[in-house]
Order: structure tokens, then C-alpha cells, then sequence
């Protein structure tokens, strides 16, 4: 099945006046005093724009990705989030910045002791919300990935592709302007990927910029969409 | 959220409202597990054992102060009969000159019979005093808190009765008062390696316990949760834990306690209670006991909460710093 290709948003990074979520100028990061792993990346994630990131096991993807998250420094270069230097961003204002950054984590990182509404609830509750203000909206989150029906088991019931949506639907439950998910499909079957895949597509058309790290070549094929390979620490984007 | 994706949004939840009505929303940190049972555990049982060395070295300081006291509360004077001493004569001046100093509460002399008495299990029944040489003694009492110079005393009895001594237990008492300081010294170190094994039991325990919940910090992290919000959530969890296994630990130290004193009253004047008693006094740790213990309990309880904060924020600084592992 492949997904047209009006169905994504897709905008060069070069397009003057755009408005980017995320950019990289020269970024290198290595270990300590060992070698660069990223050797002068530079990037911009467009506003609603739907990319995929890619290259072999191994070669620094979901160091990319971190990166892209805030959860590391990089040794060199600079990276502007938002608008904002992250060289500048105290620890205090960390959070913020990621509440408008959705991850979906490889190994969905779903709570075992929490349901699945209240995994999908929880970046509301951190934020001290009251529960009666966002039952409704979560529930609705759940409907629209098909979690309906497994909205109140605990994540060790749930199926791979179900803990995949359920971690969907927590880095979406706060309407974030970018969303990371690190290997989506890594973990279920084909069919199920495409379901994933539309349901990203789906994510973008509502206006949320989309990164897909993926070595899942097939998934790729479907969507014609930026590609990003990341390769020998250097990253090559093609339009 | 309107356009749902076919396949996917099919799905619908018709019961999902009235579940939802009967399950109380989760804690953020996980209620109970085999760690955090295990970490109960071992808050309680050295909140025990603090609590129990507590209230032995309360118990011994009492009785060691009660030894002190009950010695220092008299003197004696000892007047040895010689050739030509009226001795009703010479009890009665040394009475006098006791009396005579300040400090002196009063003078008592031991008379034939009780003297005799105290030659009983000696010498045996019907003994006539006045065929031995026996030395006779004025029992002087003291007021504690002013004694008299017994130096003074001692010179203004010694040219009247030459053969008089008087004996103000000095030597005896700095003896049990010595013994007694070592004892409590000795208690005191033992609490002070308790209450020390104690706070490092219960800090590498806490951190035990939350080694195990790593992965809930981080995704709070990662979900946008502040530091602040993390840290409170983790030390509300541990301090209610502490304060689980501290009271725990610290209830059965005083019923014991209640107990051992509940035995020594029930049991008094057999030879077993007079011996316990001889040695820890009646048991009783007292208010200052039972306040020690209290405080040892929410100290342990304050000590597990701010050791899980201190972890989770630490933690917490290791992700930021985290190091680049490939992927």
C-alpha cells in the first residue's frame, strides 16, 4: 500500500521565511575524548513537516534523536529549539520545552503500574491538571487510535502494536508541535506498520511536525517524504 | 480529533466509562513492591533495635544515677572502743558535732540491737555486745544538694574522739560513680553505632528501593514532569514508607519495654525481679525514653524521604548529563 503523496506535508528546509521547530547548525557530539559519533550535522525541521530518519543499526540515530529531544549536549555546534538556544536553556526551563516535543520511545516506556488512559493521562497530570479536565480529551485520544476498548488494562496485556499506540497517544496527548518517535514499526508486523504510518500522516495533516527514525526501508517506500540518512556520523537529506 | 484513521479508529469503547468509575487513579509511584516490602522491613527492624538501645541506655543512666545517689545520701562515723571511752557518751558528742554542720539533715545512731543485728550472721543470736570490742556507728544524712565539708568535719571530730573515723563513702562512691560513667559511655557509643548503622541501613535501602524505579523517573522526565513536581511525588511515597517501618519498629521497642516493666511490677519482691531490679532499676525508660523513641522514628522517617529526593535528584542531574550511547 502506498500512502499518496499529497497526504504529507512535505517542505524543504532551504524555503526562505519558514518557520522551523528545530535546527541544527554543525553539530558534533562525541564520547569524552573518543571520536565524533555526529560530525557536523546541520538541519532544520520545518513546522509540519513530515521526515523520515534514517541509516544502519547503529550509526547514531537515536542519538539524533536525543539530541533533537534535549536529553543530551552536544560537544559542538549549535541548536535552536523553538526559537531558542539550547546552550541557553536552564535546566528549570527544560520541561517546558519538552511538553512541546511528543516522543515515541522504541521500547514505548509505558508505566506497568498505570492503565493505559492513565499512561496516555500522564504528561496531563505532571502538569497538575485536574482529572475531570482532561478525561474526555484522553478518551477520545485513545478512541481515535483504537485504544477504546483497552483503555483500562495494565500495559503487560497490551500487545505490541497496542503499547506502540498507547505510547503514541501519551507524546500526542498534549498537542505537541514535533513529534519523535524512535522505530515505530520496529516492533510490529507489516500491516500494523501501515496502520502506524497513516496514523502519522494522519498526526501531520493535523499540523504536527513528524520525525520517524526508522531502518525499515519498505515503511519508507510507502510515504514521499524527506529523508534523512545519518551515515558515519554524517547525515545526508534528501528532499 | 475528528478524522480518525480507518483501521484504526474502529474501535470503540462502550464500558469503558463505568471501569473507569470503579478504579481509583493510580499512584504515580507504585504503591507496593518486593523491594519496597523489603525496605519496610528493614526501616522497622533497626528502628527496633535503635529504639531498644535507646531505652537500655536510659535504663542504665537512671540506675547508674540512682546508685550514685542512694550512696551519696549518707555517711558514717565509726568510733572504735578504747580503754576509758564511754562510748553512749562519744556516740552522742559525734552525733552532736555532725549535727552541728550545715548540710546535715540529721544523725542516727546505730543502736545495741541493731549493731547486734549486724553481727547476726557472724557471730549468731544472743549476743552480748558489750563482752566484744565492738566498734559502734552514727549514720549521718546528708542533704544532696548542699553536703557538708567533710574535710571540716572529719578535723573537729578527730582531737575530741581519737579513736572516731568518719568514712563519707568517698572512695566507694567515686568507685560506682566511675563505673557508672563508663557504662553510660559505653551505652551511649553502642547508640551512637546503632543510630549510625541505622541511618546507612535505611539510606542504602532507600536507594535499593529506588534503583527499581529508575524508569518511572525518567519517563516523568520525559513526559515534561518538573523536577520538583518528581522529587515531591517520590519523597511523599518514602516518607510514608519510613513512617510505616519506623512506627512499626517503634511500637514493638515500647511494648517490650511495657512489657519487661509489666513483668518487674507483677513479679516484685521474688528473687528474680530483685535481681533484674538490682541491676536496671524497675524497668521503666521513662518519658524521656518514650520521647527518644519517638524522635528516632520520625528522624528515620524524614532521613528515607530526604534520601529518595536526594536520589531522584541526582538522578534526575544524570540524565541532563547524560553521555551519547550510539543507536
Amino acid at each position: 500500500m502506498v500512502v499518496s503523496q499529497e497526504t504529507v506535508a512535505n517542505r524543504s528546509p532551504e524555503r526562505p521565511n519558514e518557520h522551523s521547530v528545530i535546527r541544527f547548525e554543525n553539530v558534533g557530539l562525541r564520547y569524552g575524548m573518543g571520536p565524533e559519533i555526529l560530525r557536523d550535522i546541520s538541519l532544520q525541521i520545518p513546522d509540519r513537516s513530515f521526515q523520515f530518519l534514517s541509516g544502519p543499526s547503529g550509526a547514531g540515530k537515536t542519538t539524533l534523536l536525543r539530541l533533537l529531544f534535549l536529553s543530551l549536549k552536544p560537544t559542538r555546534g549549535l541548536i535552536t529549539v523553538f526559537g531558542k538556544d539550547r546552550s541557553r536553556i536552564s535546566r528549570q526551563d527544560l520541561p517546558l520545552i519538552r511538553r512541546r516535543i511528543g516522543v515515541v520511545f522504541q521500547d514505548f516506556r509505558l508505566l506497568d503500574h498505570m492503565t493505559t488512559y492513565e499512561n496516555v493521562a500522564l504528561p496531563l497530570r505532571v502538569r497538575g491538571r485536574e482529572e475531570a479536565s482532561y478525561r474526555n480529551d484522553v478518551t477520545e485520544l485513545l478512541k481515535w487510535v483504537g485504544l477504546g476498548e483497552r483503555m483500562h488494562v495494565l500495559p503487560p496485556v497490551l500487545s505490541g502494536g497496542e503499547k506502540q499506540r498507547a505510547a503514541i497517544a501519551r507524546a500526542l496527548i498534549e498537542q505537541p508541535e514535533i513529534l519523535l518517535a524512535d522505530e515505530p514499526t520496529g516492533n510490529v508486523d507489516p500491516p500494523l506498520a501501515r496502520r502506524l504510518l497513516r496514523l502519522f500522516i494522519e498526526l501531520n495533516r493535523l499540523g504536527t511536525a513528524v520525525v520517524i527514525a526508522t531502518h525499515d526501508l519498505g515503511l519508507m517506500e510507502q510515504v514521499d517524504a524527506r529523508r534523512m540518512i545519518i551515515s558515519g556520523g554524517r547525515l545526508d537529506i534528501y528532499d | 480529533m475528528t478524522e480518525l484513521p480507518e483501521e484504526i479508529g474502529s474501535a470503540r469503547d462502550a464500558s469503558g466509562g463505568q471501569q473507569r468509575a470503579q478504579r481509583k487513579t493510580a499512584p504515580i509511584v507504585p504503591e507496593r513492591n518486593v523491594v519496597g516490602n523489603a525496605l519496610v522491613f528493614v526501616i522497622a527492624i533497626m528502628t527496633f533495635l535503635s529504639c531498644l538501645t535507646l531505652g537500655a541506655v536510659t535504663l542504665v543512666r537512671d540506675t547508674a544515677s540512682v546508685w550514685e545517689n542512694q550512696i551519696a545520701r549518707e555517711a558514717t562515723i565509726q568510733i572504735k572502743p578504747v580503754d576509758g571511752l564511754d562510748m553512749e557518751a562519744a556516740l552522742e558528742s559525734a552525733a552532736r558535732i555532725a549535727t552541728g554542720f550545715a548540710g546535715v539533715t540529721g544523725a542516727r545512731i546505730v543502736d545495741r540491737q541493731a549493731t547486734a543485728r549486724l553481727l547476726e550472721p557472724w557471730l549468731g543470736t544472743g549476743l552480748n555486745i558489750d563482752e566484744l570490742p565492738v566498734p559502734r556507728l552514727v549514720i549521718v544524712t546528708i542533704d544532696q544538694a548542699s553536703p557538708p565539708d567533710f574535710a571540716a568535719m572529719r578535723a573537729m571530730i578527730a582531737p575530741e574522739l581519737p579513736s572516731a573515723s568518719l568514712d563519707d563513702h568517698r572512695t566507694w562512691v567515686d568507685r560506682l560513680v566511675a563505673m557508672a560513667h563508663t557504662t553510660v559511655t559505653i551505652g551511649v557509643t553502642v547508640l551512637v553505632l546503632m543510630l549510625s548503622a541505622t541511618v546507612l541501613s535505611v539510606v542504602f535501602a532507600t536507594r535499593g528501593a529506588m534503583a527499581g524505579n529508575g524508569h518511572i523517573i525518567e519517563v516523568l522526565h520525559f513526559v515534561g514532569a518538573e523536577a520538583g513536581f518528581i522529587a515531591r511525588e517520590f519523597r511523599q511515597h518514602f516518607l510514608l514508607t519510613g513512617m510505616k517501618g519506623a512506627a512499626a519498629g517503634g511500637v514493638a521497642a515500647i511494648i517490650v519495654f511495657i512489657a519487661f516493666s509489666f513483668w518487674s511490677s507483677m513479679n516484685m519482691a521474688t528473687p528474680e525481679a530483685d535481681q533484674a531490679t538490682a541491676l536496671f532499676g524497675n524497668f521503666a525508660i521513662g518519658a524521656a525514653g518514650y520521647l527518644g523513641c519517638a524522635l528516632i522514628v520520625i528522624v528515620i522517617a524524614a532521613l528515607t524521604a530526604a534520601t529518595s529526593h536526594m536520589t531522584v535528584v541526582s538522578y534526575l542531574a544524570e540524565i541532563d548529563m547524560r553521555h551519547p550511547d550510539g543507536g
